[in-house]
């Protein structure tokens, strides 16, 4: 199973430089240009898997609509998947096992968020009026539709970033972890500080661009959006200290500086059986090698899925940490970053939630997140997944690594990793 | 007869379901055999008046219902009392369809033109169906002609006076939506329930419905009549100039037909259409017609020759040619890929594009969907990724051979093995952008005037080299972008630019030697180009034009030396429109003529008056001249070409039915003589070209004798 090529849209603040544009047009620029660049026959790709976590109410299933969008033969089959932050990682397994299982020989999997194009709901009792007033008869029924409405019932209800078994937000729940874990604010700063010296370093040396594809967003095709704009090249631990606390305004550590920001972008990789790269005279960035998911209970601390689902993969790949030359981690948050180190490196957690004595083993952290991560990147829900997997491929063909590992936290308590090797 | 054109079949409520399908034939035409088939069927049909109770007529062709005439039955018709004879007879056929006991409703999916839309308008009842394919209209004054078989009297009775006028004046065709807006069909069905549809209706009408009652002539259009035919006389004469005859004569017969009975107009309109099918402007504007129909089949390569479909099609430069091109790829269903140097570049290539399918859309011309989609087929790139699977790769960067010549490097470095290259260049030989590439048998040009969304012509240059697969490529592409396509010889500004050249210096002469501008450009507009020599040299832009001058200049010598003045212009910075200065001085939309022009040349500011005769004369000869060089020379493969390109590529007057026709109306021996007074006075540049005098000599003609055309 070949990872042949990956690309990504610069990823922008919510708000910002993809203003006008909604994840279709993000995922189709994404998912065209990666074509372009692979040289790849649209007619050869037989399927198309993308992720995308908060939808596009009227184009639910938003890999389909790349398809008809990119210019790509309408015959493709393609759908779309929703696994919270894990969601493109769940569009390149799902890519990986239909070719597995010799149903395909090439697929594009990824995805593309925009929080800038939310759908705002109607409160219930005015959506109830509306279905009510389509229905109605006559004049008096459609007004009479509408007799229930309140003006509290006006206000437009957005969708938030909240867990909807607990109520808690993500930025409480990693409050909570970086308070159980007793992670201090510094270290979480230190996190976040180099996340953004790294991505700096890669992106002066060409590591970043290369994955790049330029947006000219329609309808005026300009600027053309080339960077990432939420790198903060001039950021020091002292501004890092000085924001503040978030989600427990008094005793907190959790700040916007070391937490991932809403983010626009898309992102995608094409696969291969390689037999079929071989044939095509395509060279693979990477194999993959083993996956996993696992779940813990969100009531407890959300985003510890990664520390289930690393020593699963690790253990289906029949390798160990010690193994891994680079590691990708998605960072949600700082503290849950440490959080999942932590719990890696303890014997504890190996006892109680896996059932060994020994921990899952050393971090290295000169081998982790070399190009940054996501508190620096940005994190584009349904794009990240397919980012880190690009990046995690490209850096191990340029470090010449056997071994690789990626792992995405996500909402509901999921965790995800993937080993990938050369 | 052999085989039938008609075959019947009995539905339900005793309608008769009657299919024309010429056997043999691609489209449904109004023939002589047709035609007495038909009136054969009308007189059964008389008699058969109690057992059939409705009539539904449909086409049996998959793509159309009637096409018209057959245009090449025009072109034999040897005189005006036999035009006339032949629209009797069409009136006579057509008045016993609409006279039939039962009622008739026509089931129309595909062009219903002409002839076929007036055999629809004699009938009770019209259903469309709603496929693209689906057009009606009247076009016969397209061809120097009106419509004459009741079209002009039948139409404006149905729709009123100026919605019939709109149509009988511009010959447009209204797809079935407008059709069922404007009243000219009753009803739209999807194609699948067409004939379902007809028969409901015919058995509405024979249970003793009536008809569905058409708006007509008003009777407010009844009190302002004086008034609508004389907007449409200065309407119809502001936009011919007065050198066509058809507008006016439909105008004529509507009024006068529309004041008297049917039948009364039936036959001002037959007088008309006989006095009109032997006019020259028709022959010209019918011979012009036929010409580009020959074209689609002796098309530059060898019969059967494999064109490679292009699917992708590669753009290097984004600039309005680069971009023109784009739109009409994605119009035609391509996947683009569009290569410029910078982002900005391509952004203005993007929003060309984007404007030109919004401007459709607010026309109401495109949907919203249609627009997203066509634009979505294009995609832009600052390197020749997404190249390699391009199937035809169009160079349109600035005209100057060394960077044409790395671009098409970087090309064939990128593309893959049957991938056709192309340069979009107007005057430098393909042959030397050619040399030294690797594949110089996939190379050659392709000559887009701008805008290319609307300019109907492509000239696609070969050379020697060029394999007749890669022609045929490029030949079937110009064709689906809807171009008028003519394949030349390689040589330097091939055909167009080349007859174009010294009848452009011609008019920078004439300003030199003290003529106005606006003399210049009146004096050519006047003989029927649609734009004077120097506004389109602004268009063109003057740096350009003097680049183009420069390459025929080196190539031709003394005969093609652009005026001295030419170079003076260009110095004091003007550039032309671009630029928004040239021989015109440009605010907005208007332009008015640049004065301070003349203090540049050596007459100064008062201008001479010139004949506007002598004006025409000059740069009409130089052009013709040319023109035959290029024949003589087997730049062109035929004459026919030559028409072609200068009526659909430069504007020649299309009524004149172009250069090499309207050299056979003066006589090759006449413009020889007229080119050798010419010479005398102004100089050798004005040396007749061989091929004129020799066929002066000889007494020929180029369209009844000119030379075989050269193998491609």
């Amino acid at each position: 199973m070949a990872v042949v090529a990956g690309c990504r849209t610069p990823f922008a603040k919510a708000g910002t430089a993809y203003r006008e544009l909604t994840a279709l047009d993000l995922a189709r620029i994404c998912v065209r240009e990666l074509a372009e660049r692979t040289e790849l026959d649209p007619g050869g790709i037989d399927i198309v898997v993308m992720g995308q976590v908060v939808p596009s109410v009227k184009a639910p299933n938003l890999a389909r609509e790349v398809v008809l969008a990119a210019g790509f033969p309408p015959s493709i089959p393609a759908h779309t998947v929703n696994k919270a932050c894990a969601s493109s990682n769940q569009a390149i397994v799902d890519v990986a096992s239909e070719i597995l299982n010799g149903n395909a020989e090439i697929g594009i999997a990824g995805g593309a968020e925009s929080l800038s194009d939310v759908p705002i709901l109607h409160s219930r009792n005015m959506a109830r009026a509306f279905v009510g007033a389509s229905r109605a008869k006559s004049m008096g029924d459609r007004v009479r539709a509408f007799s229930s409405v309140r003006l509290r019932d006006l206000a437009p209800d957005a969708p938030a970033i909240a867990e909807p078994s607990t109520g808690l937000s993500m930025g409480q729940s990693a409050e909570k972890m970086a308070r159980e874990n007793r992670i201090g604010r510094e270290e979480q700063d230190l996190i976040a500080f180099q996340s953004h010296q790294k991505m700096a370093d890669a992106t002066d040396d060409g590591r970043v661009g290369r994955e790049l594809v330029p947006v000219l967003p329609p309808p005026s095709y300009q600027p053309a959006i080339v960077a990432d704009n939420l790198l903060r090249r001039d950021t020091t631990m002292e501004a890092l200290a000085a924001l503040p606390p978030v989600f427990d305004r008094r005793y907190g550590t959790v700040t916007a500086g070391n937490s991932s920001p809403l983010t626009d972008g898309a992102a995608a990789v094409v696969l291969m059986s390689e037999a079929r790269a071989a044939r095509e005279g395509m060279e693979p960035l990477a194999f993959i090698k083993s996956w996993a998911f696992a779940a813990v209970d969100p009531g407890g601390q959300l985003l510890m899925g990664p520390a289930l689902a690393i020593p699963m993969a690790l253990a289906r790949a029949g390798l160990t940490l010690a193994d891994i030359g680079i590691i990708e981690m998605h960072e949600a948050f700082a503290a849950q970053v440490l959080s999942n180190i932590q719990a890696l490196e303890s014997e504890d957690w190996a006892r109680e939630k896996l059932g060994r004595k020994e921990a899952v083993g050393k971090v290295d952290r000169s081998r982790l997140n070399l190009s940054g991560g996501s508190i620096a990147i940005g994190h584009p829900f349904g794009a990240t997944g397919a980012r880190i997997t690009t990046t995690l491929a490209n850096e191990m063909a340029r470090r010449g690594a056997q071994y690789g590992l990626l792992s995405v936290c996500a909402q509901g308590g999921l965790g995800f990793a993937m080993v990938l090797e050369r | 007869m052999s085989v039938s054109a008609f075959t019947q079949e009995m539905a339900a409520d005793g309608i008769l379901i009657l299919t024309l399908d010429i056997p043999g034939e691609k489209v449904n035409t109004l023939g002589r055999e047709m035609m007495a088939e038909f009136d054969d069927l009308l007189t059964r049909l008389e008699a058969r008046a109690g057992e059939v109770r409705g009539v539904v007529l449909r086409s049996g062709k998959p793509d159309g219902f009637i096409a018209g005439a057959d245009i090449k039955d025009f072109a034999e018709i040897r005189s005006a009392l036999e035009a006339e004879t032949l629209s009797r007879e069409g009136q006579a056929l057509i008045g016993r369809l609409e006279k039939l006991p039962m009622p008739v409703v026509a089931a129309i999916h595909g062009p219903c033109l002409g002839g076929g839309l007036e055999v629809a308008l004699a009938c009770r009842y019209r259903v469309a169906s709603d496929d693209a394919k689906t057009v009606v209209g009247l076009p016969e004054v397209m061809l120097g002609l009106i419509p004459g078989a009741g079209g002009t009297q039948r139409l404006p009775r149905l729709i009123g006076l100026r919605a019939a006028l709109d149509l009988i004046l511009t010959g447009r065709s209204l797809k079935a939506a407008r059709a069922l807006r404007a009243g000219v069909v009753d009803e739209v069905v999807p194609a699948a329930v067409l004939v379902q549809a007809a028969c409901a209706a015919a058995s509405r009408l024979t249970a003793g419905q009536a008809p569905p009652s058409h708006l007509g002539i008003t009777q407010t259009e009844r009190l302002i009549r004086p008034m609508i035919f004389r907007k449409a006389r200065e309407s119809v004469r502001e936009k011919t100039g007065g050198r066509y005859p058809a507008p006016p004569a439909a105008i004529d017969v509507v009024e006068q037909g529309t004041a008297s009975s049917l039948e009364g107009g039936l036959e001002i309109e037959a007088r008309q259409f006989g006095a009109l099918a032997v006019s020259e402007v028709s022959r010209a504007l019918v011979s012009v017609f036929l010409a580009t129909q020959e074209i689609k089949k002796d098309a530059g390569y060898p019969e059967g020759t494999d064109a490679r479909e292009v699917g992708k099609l590669g753009i290097v430069g984004a600039g309005l040619m680069g971009a023109g091109i784009a739109a009409a790829a994605v119009d035609a269903g391509a996947i683009v890929r569009l290569k410029d140097t910078s982002f900005e570049a391509l952004a203005r290539g993007l929003r060309h594009v984007q404007e030109g399918l919004d401007e459709r859309r607010r026309r109401g011309s495109l949907t919203r969907l249609e627009s997203i989609r066509r634009a979505n087929r294009l995609s832009a790139t600052v390197d020749t990724s997404g190249f390699g699977r391009t199937d035809l790769v169009i160079e349109a960067v600035f005209e100057e051979a060394e960077s044409k010549r790395a671009v098409l490097a970087e090309v064939e470095e990128a593309v893959g093995e049957r991938c056709v290259v192309a340069s979009n260049t107007s005057s430098i030989p393909i042959g030397d952008l050619a040399r030294g590439a690797r594949h110089p048998n996939r190379i050659l040009g392709m000559h887009f005037f701008s805008p290319v969304e609307k300019m109907p012509l492509l000239e696609v240059v070969v050379t020697p080299e060029t394999d007749a697969w890669a022609t045929a490529t490029a030949v079937v592409f110009g064709r689906r972008l809807g171009k008028h396509v003519i394949v030349v010889r390689d040589g330097p500004g091939f055909y167009t630019t080349r007859a174009l050249s010294p009848y452009m210096s011609e008019a920078a002469r004439l300003v030199e030697e003290g003529a106005a501008i606006e003399d210049v450009d009146g004096a050519m507009k006047r003989f029927g180009f649609p734009v004077g020599p120097l506004a389109l040299l602004d268009e063109v832009g003057l740096d350009v034009g003097a680049r183009v001058s420069g390459v025929l200049h080196r190539a031709f010598g003394d005969r093609m030396r652009p005026p001295a003045a030419m170079a003076t212009v260009i110095e004091s910075g003007r550039q032309g429109r671009k630029g928004r200065r040239g021989f015109y001085v440009y605010d907005g939309a208007k332009k008015r003529v640049d004065e301070s022009v003349y203090a540049l040349l050596p007459r100064g500011l008062p201008r001479t008056a010139f004949v506007e005769r002598e004006i025409q004369e000059r740069l009409v000869f130089a052009f013709l001249n040319e023109a035959a060089r290029c024949l003589e020379e087997g730049i062109l493969r035929s004459a026919r070409d030559g028409d072609v390109g200068a009526i659909f590529g430069l504007g020649f007057p299309p009524f004149l039915g172009g250069p090499f026709r309207y050299l056979d109306h003066l006589g090759p021996r006449f413009a020889a003589e007229v080119l050798e007074r010419l010479a005398a006075r102004h100089g050798d540049r004005f040396a007749p070209a061989p091929i004129l005098i020799e066929m002066g000599r000889e007494g020929r003609s180029f369209h009844l004798a000119g030379p075989e055309p050269a193998a491609a």
